[in-house]
């Protein structure tokens, strides 16, 4: 039995995005209406003003994300938010924040596609345009989220790594995520871990603001703090400046995944329920995680060993994690609202060590317990 | 009761049912402790058609948030108690406005006049509230108390007073429906 | 006003002395008279270059702020005031300047621009305007002429060109200017007036490209088409007594709009202050 708290509350995934943002330190939000993920500016309206934040409604799904950047190299710690058809427009800009490394987070409430598809219904159908939608190579962190608790805990990671590595995360949460009102308990403020972008303490004249550093990712200074910088979505050398010269755009193009493939421990988090001694094991995320893990727990009433591996990070592909349930499962099951998305990935990487089945729905509906049941009874 | 226990209040659009699921979801699982899960059909669905709310309570964290197998139906159209009764258990609690709901599927169902006894009252808007009244009467999964102070927290200044008239009215008529 | 030999002095003294010159601009290109006037107008102003922040887009224009020592951003086609406007509202004591051209800000960025101008936000957008895409070479821009050829008009241009400051004005800016290189004293003026307005502040520098546009037109060198610039200009106010028709084909130069008008910045900053009440 929970305990009654005082501090509850009955609160949708969407708003929880909202105070996760906050409690991260988001002080900037630039967006533009779209179902399902509307709720978030919406309640980003409301709240911002009141903590000395800033709330925009830009002109359009691009202007929110142009928006969002510039907000974040004055300083901001920003959001934008959106669904399918918006995620498709802001694309371009993405790719400028992780040339330019600037540290932002961007909500992708998935509904049905393509296109304007189903506005109203759940889907799963953006999680390869998260990771490849736009153009170039480019590192990319994707998280995704599966309850109203997940949505503020991962808003909150999704900020920190943002921060921690310069680069955008996406967030995608679902329909049935966003609209799912829960009983959530709001951490106190002190008990989030917040972590801030790594700022430059050289004079400005030494100040190498693309420097290869170790961890490889250079401090950030804020526009108006005295380290005067080039932006640009030019490839550019270690100051800031164009470049085309071979062995620069090389070490560019390194340092900017290093950075990212260096940390894959910290950064490729994974939930795992009942994994280790089950014969059947379910990867899944977002929303249809909680079928996999209800039809799990019902599978082992009827004596069958089932488990979950919940992706949380999407990308980069938690592959080691995926590798040992792939290794230690007579068959893996992988629900998805697509017609097989992340399926793919885990049979890239599943080299014959089990049998993985796909379980496919893209009717604008969440697959329920019963159907993954079925399936798991068919493999056992 | 049972680990799991779940709702449906159903009906067509503008008769507040999600705002009822809401006051429900928040009766149980702020003011009762327990968990809880609300969801509801959106979209076009709900402006003129067919409308639902559905609550999913549990003592234990619920995983699939969405009902599996209904415990107690409410159903506060013809159309609406058609298509979903066949998603109610067995031995599930169907609860009908009667108001609406001229032809009932089981002898079981529990006739209550939602609309028309908040018509009595004075405003028809408050036949959700009515049947919350209802459904603290019929089910064990929420008490009377914590529907009301649920209330009292959402209802807007003014229309308390009418609003616990509702609930309280719901009560009396689902248990002289039962009598 | 600087005098000449000493005015390239001062723009060597705002130039970024570490970045790799030469410029990409052509030789004879207006693109440098421009970022003179306005380096000379930030100079009048004494602004700290901590505060400035330069904001571009995509064009031969948007490559400005990599030469110069100030907060210096060249962002995505068209887009420049969308991250100006993040730029801005994250730090309100920015003075943040946009420059882009007329393909940058009047075809891609055309929704951009008019938003800017309603919201009035206190930002300075300068417009270089050659009627052409030159960093593509020599396509046809929404300040392309009827009747004129491009690389993408081989048969002469069919569509009609918008008037950019009148754009402007219509779209709610609070100061809207227009200026030419050839008058780059006159020009280096509107920009320091649009510097100390309050709100969204726009001067149209018009320019020349002898290297598309004068090319593919037989317009001559870039001193013909500064000839033409000195040859067709009138100011705002001889305009205004003249017959619209026998205006057309001028250059309108001066001020066409300074009215203080709600600006965006102050308006959020009470917003916040209702919102905490």
């Amino acid at each position: 039995m929970a305990n009654k708290d005082k501090k509850s509350v009955l609160i949708q995934g969407n708003q929880a995005i909202v105070e996760g943002a906050i409690a991260a330190g988001c002080n900037f939000y630039a967006g533009y209406p779209i179902t399902p993920a509307t709720e978030i500016a919406e309640m980003m309206a409301n709240r911002l003003p009141r903590i000395g934040g800033t709330f925009i409604q830009m002109e359009d799904e691009i202007a929110s994300m142009g928006a969002t950047v510039g907000a974040a190299l004055s300083g901001a710690k920003a959001l934008t938010a959106t669904s399918g058809p918006g995620f498709s427009l802001k694309q371009e800009i993405i790719g400028y924040a992780c040339i330019t490394e600037v540290p932002c987070v961007i909500v992708n409430v998935m509904r049905g596609g393509p296109s304007t598809g189903l506005p109203t219904c759940p889907s799963q159908g953006d999680v390869m345009q998260a990771r490849w939608g736009t153009h170039g190579d480019h590192p990319i962190i994707v998280l995704a989220v599966s309850s109203v608790e997940d949505s503020f805990d991962i808003t909150v990671t999704a900020f920190n790594m943002s921060e921690k590595f310069r680069t955008p995360v996406i967030l995608l949460s679902d329909e049935v995520v966003a609209h799912t009102r829960e009983k959530f308990e709001i951490p106190d403020p002190e008990d989030v871990q917040v972590y801030n972008r790594v700022k430059p303490t050289v004079p400005p004249e030494w100040y190498i603001p693309y420097e290869n550093t170790a961890r490889g990712v250079p401090p950030m200074a804020s526009f108006g703090d005295g380290y005067r910088y080039h932006v640009t979505g030019l490839v550019h050398d270690i100051h800031g400046f164009p470049t085309e010269r071979r062995e620069e755009v090389k070490a560019f193009t390194e340092r900017i995944h290093r950075k990212i493939s260096h940390f894959y421990k910290e950064i490729q988090i994974v939930k795992k329920y009942m994994t280790e001694d089950a014969d059947v094991n379910i990867i899944a995320y977002g929303s249809v995680a909680r079928s996999a893990i209800h039809a799990a727990k019902e599978a082992r009433k009827q004596g069958f060993k089932v488990g979950v591996l919940q992706l949380v990070t999407l990308f980069p592909f938690p592959r080691k994690d995926v590798e040992e349930v792939l290794r230690s499962s007579k068959r893996v099951i992988v629900p998805e609202m697509n017609m097989g998305q992340i399926a793919r990935e885990v049979k890239r990487v599943n080299k014959n060590y089990t049998r993985v089945v796909k379980l496919n729905r893209y009717d604008g509906s969440l697959i329920n317990p019963d159907e993954i049941l079925r399936l798991i009874r068919e493999a056992l | 009761m049972a680990d799991r226990y779940e709702l449906c209040l159903s009906g067509f659009g503008g008769q507040g049912l999600i705002l009822a699921g809401i006051i429900l979801a928040e009766a149980i699982g702020i003011h009762e402790g327990k968990y809880v899960s609300q969801t509801q059909s959106y979209g076009p669905e709900a402006r003129g058609g067919k409308s639902k709310a559905e609550v999913v309570v549990s003592d234990t964290p619920i995983d699939y948030p969405k009902p599996t197998d209904i415990d107690l139906l409410l159903a506060m159209s013809q159309d609406a108690c058609d298509t979903y009764y066949i998603d109610l258990k067995a031995e599930g609690i169907l609860v009908v406005d009667s108001t609406y709901v001229s032809e009932v599927p089981s002898n079981q169902a529990i006739q209550v006049p939602c609309t028309k006894i908040a018509t009595d009252l004075g405003l028809k808007m408050v036949a959700n509230i009515v049947s919350l009244g209802a459904i603290s009467e019929v089910s064990d999964c929420v008490s009377y108390a914590s529907l009301k102070k649920a209330i009292l927290t959402r209802a807007p200044k003014g229309t308390e007073k009418l609003n616990l008239a509702a609930l309280s009215e719901g009560a009396k008529a689902a248990k002289k429906a039962m009598s | 006003m600087v005098k000449h030999r000493d005015s390239t002095h001062l723009v060597h003294q705002y130039l970024r002395h570490n970045k790799k010159f030469p410029h990409v601009w052509c030789p004879g290109c207006g693109n440098g008279i421009v970022l003179g006037a306005l380096i000379r107008a930030i100079h009048q102003h004494q602004y700290e270059r901590d505060d400035i922040v330069l904001v571009s887009g995509i064009g031969c224009s948007s490559r400005m702020p990599v030469y110069v020592d100030f907060n210096t951003i060249h962002t995505l086609h068209g887009r420049a005031l969308t991250f100006a406007t993040g730029i801005k509202l994250a730090n309100p004591k920015l003075k943040v300047i946009v420059v882009t051209g007329d393909g940058d800000s009047m075809a891609i960025g055309g929704n951009h621009f008019i938003h800017a101008a309603r919201r009035n936000i206190d930002i300075t957008t300068i417009i270089l305007n050659n009627n052409i895409y030159g960093m593509t070479g020599g396509q046809s821009s929404p300040t392309t002429n009827y009747g004129d050829k491009s690389t993408t008009a081989p048969y002469t241009h069919i569509e009609h060109a918008f008037k950019i400051s009148e754009l402007a004005v219509t779209a709610g800016a609070s100061f809207v200017a227009r200026g030419t290189v050839y008058h780059a004293d006159k020009l280096q003026k509107l920009i320091e007036a649009a510097l100390t307005k309050d709100g969204f502040s726009v001067v149209e520098a018009v320019t020349h490209c002898h290297v598309q546009y004068g090319k593919l037109n037989k317009l001559g060198s870039n001193v013909d088409m500064m000839k033409w610039q000195k040859d067709n200009s009138i100011t705002v106010q001889k305009a205004a007594k003249m017959k619209e028709e026998d205006v057309e084909d001028k250059i309108t130069m001066g001020v066409l709009m300074d009215k203080p008008l709600p600006n965006f910045t102050k308006e959020m900053a009470k917003l916040k202050d209702r919102a905490k009440e």
